[in-house]
Order: structure tokens, then sequence, then C-alpha cells
């Protein structure tokens, strides 16, 4: 639509969301793929940057070749411009290539390196989804430190859940305070997501909130259920928001999308 | 001191491949150690003679603690260990404080002796899991593994404390007291990090604990991040009533 002013970018720049999982496989790059697409559709400007270095797989759930990757700009192979690329659902990414394994532990070099990188992208851009590595390290917390926000993302398997609660614990006594949001992924059935949510903050109330000024409150930014539909696209290496917009998983992730925008 | 030239030992064995052990063996030998049993040349007497070797090359010679390499190897593998299991860790950096004054007042032989009476007495203050470590001069580290944060305080002024309490008898008849200065950090629990920045963290409580007069131990305040029994119940206990399907 191209009636549809673009808005421009807030004062400070993009809004930045610092996507995180405890566990890993739980979706987490998928949810930050069809975020990001659906923020597109609402006309945002919207940058995904895989922050997962070194263990790179944005590439693989967008069928992307990684050309100019994140690593050719930190080793000065490349300009910051020729590393951003168009993605599929109509938003760009930063890929970070396998090159920066050697960048999965974090030092000095690869936080001034981030710290650039972000700086330079978020006057250019609306919105920018930070794809985490799974687990917490020192460059997840980094990563994470950066963004205006978080969102974990979880399925409502012990494992995950687990993970996902260690993650906000850590997250909540060693960062500064900042709005934590959960996307419930691979739900069985409709409400599970609220249940989930509900029992993490509880647990959250009693040994993370307990004596502390600002309590750190989950915000459910939505459930998205379990899906034959997410499966095919994934194999299909197909946005579900491209491919399959129609499906509830899809129309779940436009709704938690939603939540994502100024003013809604 | 005179050290006995190493007699040149010639193996047949070792002559017919090659081998040239007599380097190795004079290094065993002034370490005390005795030569490898075993047909010389087997392969269980090259077993034999690299084992020593290898523990010959992860100590430190004056004190017989644990040196830099080793110390940084069981760094390494420490921090994968706490990242997977989520328990706690705690490493201390012990300096002897005015080293340098010992060593101008009574040379260095006094000073060597200091030294190696500071890593008895780290060694005795630890439990026999926990590493202790020559790092540098007169710098020493200690990796206790499964060390709850509520404990670290009290572990690291028994370390403290157990220093300042050794009496060094130098042989020319003064005895020497020395206190350290302890510098201390938690590994971060559920983190993957890396034993530099571990390091570096125990290092700059060290240098507040130089900077605010010496003898006495400063750590950084630890964050609780493991997940405990309790919680996990909490967590997942409720759930699985809330949602029995």
């Amino acid at each position: 639509m191209t009636d549809v002013a673009k808005p421009i970018a807030p004062p400070g720049g993009a809004r930045i969301t610092a996507i995180t999982s405890g566990k890993g496989g739980v979706g987490k790059t998928f949810v930050a793929a069809n975020l990001a697409a659906a923020l597109a559709r609402r006309g945002q400007r919207v940058l995904v940057l895989d922050a997962d270095l070194g263990l790179a797989n944005l590439d693989v759930v967008l069928n992307l070749a990684a050309r100019v990757t994140l690593h050719d700009v930190f080793t000065g192979k490349a300009t910051l411009d020729e590393a951003l690329q168009p993605a599929p659902g109509g938003f760009s990414v930063l890929l970070a290539g396998s090159g920066l394994v050697e960048y999965s532990r974090m030092t000095p070099e690869v936080r001034d390196k981030l710290l650039d990188v972000v700086s330079q992208v978020r006057p250019r851009f609306d919105h920018v989804l930070l794809d985490t590595g799974a687990g917490i390290s020192d460059v997840v917390l980094f990563t994470v430190s950066l963004a205006d926000e978080v969102l974990v993302v979880a399925t409502p398997e012990p494992t995950s859940l687990t993970d996902a609660y260690a993650t906000v614990k850590v997250l909540a006594t060693t960062q500064a305070a900042r709005p934590m949001w959960l996307l419930v992924n691979q739900v069985q059935r409709k409400g599970e997501g609220r249940t989930v949510s509900a029992q993490l903050q509880q647990v959250v109330d009693r040994f993370v909130n307990a004596g502390r000024d600002a309590p750190v409150m989950l915000q459910l930014l939505g459930e998205v259920p379990s899906d034959a539909a997410v499966r095919e696209a994934v194999q299909r290496r197909q946005l579900l928001m491209e491919s399959l917009p129609g499906t509830a998983a899809a129309q779940a992730l436009a709704l938690a999308a939603g939540k994502l925008l100024p003013h809604e | 001191m005179n050290v006995d030239p190493a007699p040149s030992l010639v193996l047949p064995q070792a002559g017919q491949t090659g081998l040239r052990l007599d380097t190795a063996l004079a290094l065993l030998r002034q370490a005390g150690q005795a030569e490898p049993a075993g047909e010389p040349g087997s392969a269980a007497y090259l077993q034999a003679l690299i084992d020593q070797l290898v523990d010959l090359s992860s100590r430190d010679a004056l004190t017989g603690l644990a040196n830099r390499r080793n110390f940084e190897l069981a760094l390494g593998r420490e921090v994968d260990r706490v990242a997977r299991s989520g328990e706690s860790a705690l490493l201390l950096m012990v300096d002897i404080d005015h080293f340098k004054r010992v060593n101008d007042t009574h040379g260095h032989a006094a000073g060597d002796l200091v030294i190696k009476a500071v890593g008895q007495a780290l060694t005795d203050s630890v439990r026999p899991m926990d590493l202790v470590a020559r790092i540098g001069g007169e710098e020493y580290a200690v990796l206790l593994p499964n060390c709850p944060a509520a404990f670290g305080p009290q572990v690291a002024a028994r370390v403290r404390q157990r220093v300042a309490r050794s009496m060094v008898q130098l042989p020319e008849g003064p005895t020497l007291q020395v206190t350290v200065s302890v510098g201390g950090a938690f590994a971060p629990q559920w983190v993957r990090s890396t034993p530099g920045i571990w390091l570096q963290r125990a290092d700059q409580q060290l240098y507040r604990a130089k900077a605010e007069g010496r003898d006495r131990v400063c750590l950084e305040p630890s964050v609780v991040t493991a997940v405990s029994a309790s919680e996990r119940d909490m967590l997942l206990g409720n759930f699985q009533i809330q949602d029995p399907e």
C-alpha cells in the first residue's frame, strides 16, 4: 500500500527488542523473523540483527545466502550498508555469518563492535529485533543491555519453562529494569500461554521480586498455537506470514506484533 | 649449589627409534622424581615418563602448586561446568602484601621461603577439591568449585587469616609474618562466560583490596541466579496441577 505513509523513526531512533529464550529450539528465530514480517506489513521499517554470533540460524530460517555478514563488517572487509540485506518479508536482516564463532564469547572488542553496529542502525529503522543466542552468555547479556525491551520465547514444557525462568531471573538481577515480554510458542490449547505466564509470574513474585524496588512484571505478548502449517513453512524455509498468513499461528503472530507497535 | 651433570643415558630401544630422552630424565631427576619403572623405551615406560613430564609441566617449581598453565585450563573447565550445571564457583586472587620489602630486607632466599609458606597456608585453608595455583611472582589464585555465594565471605576470610597466622622461620634467625590481600568473584551461574572475564573481575577486587589498605578481602557482590529446588517445584509442580493433560 503506497498511500500508507512510512512512519518516521522515533526521536531516539528505532525501538530495540532483544529476543531471547533460555532453551534452544523453542522457535526463537522463527518468532523473530515472523514478528519482523508482521511489523513490516504494518508499515514499520524493521531490521533483524542476528546477534547469535557465530551460531547463526537466521539465514537458514529465511533461506538467505549470507553474502556479506557482520563478520565482514567487524573485520573491516565490508561496510554496514553492504551487509544489510533485504529479507522476503519486507524487512532487512544483518546476518552474523559462521565466521563469527570466534566472537561467540564476549571480549571488549566484540562489545565495541556490536555497540557500534547497533548505534549505526538505530536511526535508520523503526524497530530493530536482536535475535540473541540460546541460553545465557555474556554476549546475550550485553545484547539485552542494548535493548529497550526483552522478549522471552518459551514453550510450555518443563525444560523450556525452567530455562525461561532462569533467564528472567538472571536478567532481573544483572540488568537494569526494562519491560519484559513473554511469548509462549507451540501451545497445545487456547489459554495455555496465559497459564504459563501466570505461573512464571507467580514464581518471579515469590523469588525474584521479593524486596525489589522495581518488580519484574512479565507481559504476555501472545501465544502461538502448535500448528502443522508452522512445521510445513519451516521445512520449506518460508516465512509463515508470507506463505500461510491465514493460519492460526500466523494470526497469533500478527496479533503479537501489534502489541509491539507504538500506541497500541 | 652444584647440580650433577646428567649422565647421558643411551637406551638401546630409544636409540633405534631415535628417541632422545636424556633431557627429560634430567628434568625428572632435578625435580626429585624417580626414573619411570619398566623396560626403558617400552610403551609403559614412555607413558609413565610422559605422565611425569605432564605433572612437572603443570606445577610451579618452587611451591609445587598448580602453575599458571594448569590454572588456566582448570578455570576454562570450571566456566563451562558452571554454565551447564548452574552451580556456584568462587575464584580468589591472592597477593602477598609488600613482598618487595621481604626481598629487599632479607634477600631472595627468604622471599622464596615466604612464597612457599604462603602457598602451604593457602592449601591448608581450603578443601582438597579446591585448586591453589601460583600464577605470578607473589600472586596466587584459588579456584573453589561448588562454593555457594553465602559462604564466600567466610571462606575468603579464612584464607586470609590462615596466611596471616603462619610464621616463616628464616635460617638466620628472624621469623617473618606476612599478610595477603584477597579479591574474589563468583562465576555467574547459567551464564556462558570466559575465563578471562572471570579473572578480570576477581582481579578488580584484588586491586580494590590493595587500594583500601591491604590485608583484607574484597568480594564482588554476587547475584544469586541459580534455580533452586523450591523454585522449580513451584514453577513446574503447580503448572502440572493446573494443566493435567
